[in-house]
């Protein structure tokens, strides 16, 4: 497990140049009649990635995950899977399979049988079959259930079954959609766990659907936020949530503070931002910003500093505002502080002393603060 | 429950049942009647079943029947299946209004209309009437019965079905054989055990489309009864109604016992 550890870090194909995609959306447009569900998109995923796309119902997403699978035909462009382009070859002829969100067991069929249905079609060997089919039964920890049909299984049963089908031919990529949609919150987080450990043995590329953030970030090694048939940001699930290119991708991923306002100064590497809400935000490391730009501050709330008197310091980065709710969740408190200009920020404290001496309560006057490094510029 | 039986409930249940099985409940007890004279009882006997047997012309015509509706239950259920798949799965060809009404027509069209213009098609086409004639004809009223009840559990197909068996590399015409068949299997079955039935006891299409050589049972049924009703008519009544009475109810009680297993299973596979 600890070189399987090392190896997951250092992988990071999508930063060396000389790295060849595995797969490749090249302006891949697909239209509904009028509506067009993928919009001139470009992505590349590589070899042994766990890829998730991420997006609201409604986004393109599945739609993405179809065509890569073949059940749908880009109205336009291309898919490259290892170099060779997909257009016209039927879904039974290509190297991938998929797992489905509903899971599409057969129902007629046993355990076992389902896992074999695609070996069969293969026209593998019975002994090599049912070698195989013992293999993958092991896999997801099903020996028992071989002769069971379907209907005689609970819901995380089944789903391991789908999986196991899915992967019993070694597809060149395993596409995945909402793989964990249907199983209940205790069981999603083990299946994720279960799902990382699978990809890492066998070595597949993996490309999941989901609309869920939290599933998307522990789970993938880059995520794609899609909105409207359009790639909004590729990147790893801490870049995503640290350094947002966008507000719609901030606000989508976690939650957000954003602050409207104009560059002011630019000095050194600390651009200096008027808000609207009427103080000052220094922000280091920014990148460029002209003078007069309008432009937004983007902080989560675990950086926002809440306290009851006024922090020492230069006056940039602080402002004061009134309690306006607390939710204290046990591990963590969530404060909402309201400013003067009417604006709520959102504010959460990881309680890591039992008793909190001093504490805030609704109506008390508050101070928040941040520091320079912790919030992005966004001018989009 | 029982406690809301009132008397009223009891006396209209007791009409119903009568008015629909009164006639039938006679049928049967006269068919095991001594006399030759059908409406005055003399003791019970069974000659008249064993009479049957003797009879040519009931046995030839009962033959002739059951072949004709193995035969055509078969190929409808094979046009209506193929029917209903077109139905459901190209929801975008165009005319499909207009062909689904023209599939479902014959099943409020007046049998007489349907007879009578098969009969008018094989005669302007000089097709010789006999046994063809009545399969064709039962095949093309059939299987509009087919295809409606295929139809009905093609809507509630899981389409991903399909396309799981096509992603794990079956191409269509094994996907259809490997997996969409095999699960709407029980709606083709009833659909030709309808069919079959429908053709059992079809009396009108049979009397327009048949030739001579080619008489169905009910044909020779309805024609014996104009002479006047045998013992022996109610003899043969009496088997078809058990044939039927033995074929729905074996149908049903293995469709219930298959649904409380399938009940008792999903429960036990979810406590775990």
């Amino acid at each position: 497990m600890n070189s399987l550890g090392s190896i997951r870090r250092s992988f990071a194909p999508w930063a060396d140049p000389a790295a060849k995609p595995y797969i490749s959306f090249d302006g891949v447009t697909k239209r509904f009649g009028d509506f067009t569900a993928v919009n001139d998109l470009s992505l590349t995923i590589f070899e042994r990635e766990f890829f998730a796309l991420l997006g609201a119902s409604g986004c393109g997403k599945s739609t993405l995950l179809r065509m890569l699978a073949g059940f749908e035909e880009p109205s336009a462009g291309r898919i490259l899977l290892d170099g060779q382009d997909l257009a016209g070859i039927p879904p039974y002829r290509r190297p991938v399979n998929m797992m489905f969100q509903s899971y599409a067991l057969f129902p007629h069929m046993t355990v076992e049988q389902n896992i074999a249905f695609g070996l069969k079609q293969d026209g593998m060997p019975k002994a090599q079959i049912a070698e195989r089919v013992a293999s993958m039964l092991k896999l997801v920890k099903l020996e028992q259930f071989a002769r069971r049909k379907p209907h005689q299984l609970s819901g995380g049963q089944r789903q391991r079954v789908a999986l196991a089908r899915s992967v019993a031919k070694r597809p060149k990529v395993l596409l995945l959609d909402e793989p964990l949609g249907a199983l209940d919150k205790k069981l999603r987080e083990e299946t994720q766990f279960e799902l990382m450990d699978l990809q890492q043995q066998l070595g597949l590329t993996f490309v999941v659907v989901t609309h869920d953030q939290e599933e998307a970030m522990t789970m993938a090694d880059r995520i794609a936020i899609m909105d409207k048939g359009e790639v909004r940001q590729v990147a790893t699930p801490a870049e995503v949530y640290e350094a947002p290119n966008s507000r719609f991708v901030a606000d989508f991923v976690g939650s957000v503070n954003l602050f409207e306002g104009t560059v002011s100064g630019n000095g050194g590497n600390i651009l200096t931002i008027a808000a609207s809400d009427g103080f000052e935000i220094n922000v280091e490391n920014a990148g460029a910003a002209a003078d007069g730009a309008n432009v937004w501050f983007a902080i989560r709330p675990e950086k926002v500093r809440v306290s009851s008197r006024a922090p020492e310091g230069s006056g940039a980065n602080v402002t004061e505002g009134e309690i306006w709710d607390i939710a204290y969740l046990g591990d963590m408190t969530i404060y909402h502080v309201r400013l003067p200009s009417g604006r709520v920020v959102k504010a959460s404290q990881v309680n890591a002393a039992r008793v909190i001496e001093d504490a805030l309560t609704w109506h008390d006057k508050a101070w928040i603060s941040f520091a320079p490094d912790s919030g992005v510029v966004l001018t989009a | 429950m029982n406690a809301s039986w009132s008397r009223f409930n009891i006396a209209s249940i007791v009409l119903g049942f009568a008015f629909l099985y009164l006639p039938i409940v006679l049928l049967v007890i006269y068919s095991f009647n001594e006399s030759r004279l059908v409406t005055v009882w003399a003791g019970f006997s069974t000659r008249w079943y064993s009479q049957l047997l003797q009879n040519q012309g009931l046995m030839d015509a009962a033959w002739v029947t059951a072949r004709v509706a193995f035969i055509s239950a078969s190929v409808a259920t094979v046009l209506g299946t193929l029917a209903a798949i077109a139905l459901t799965r190209h929801t975008r060809f165009r005319g499909r209004v207009l062909f689904t009404g023209m599939v479902f027509a014959p099943l409020v069209m007046p049998e007489v209309i349907t007879g009578l213009s098969l009969l008018l098609l094989f005669v302007a086409i000089g097709f010789e009437r006999g046994f063809m004639t009545v399969t064709l004809a039962h095949i093309t009223f059939s299987m509009c019965f087919v295809a409606v009840v295929v139809q009905s559990r093609l809507l509630t197909f899981d389409r991903s079905l399909e396309e799981a068996a096509m992603d794990l590399g079956a191409p269509p015409v094994k996907t259809f054989f490997q997996v969409t068949l095999p699960v709407i299997a029980p709606a083709v079955v009833s659909g030709w055990m309808l069919a079959f039935t429908l053709s059992l006891d079809d009396l009108v299409i049979a009397s327009f489309t048949s030739g001579p050589g080619a008489t169905t049972l009910p044909m020779k049924i309805y024609s014996q009864v104009r002479l006047g009703v045998t013992p022996e008519i109610n003899a043969i009544c009496t088997i078809l109604i058990g044939v039927v009475a033995v074929g729905v109810i074996a149908a049903s009680l293995v469709n219930k016992r298959r649904e409380v297993q399938r009940l008792r299973d999903e429960q036990a596979a979810q406590r775990g």
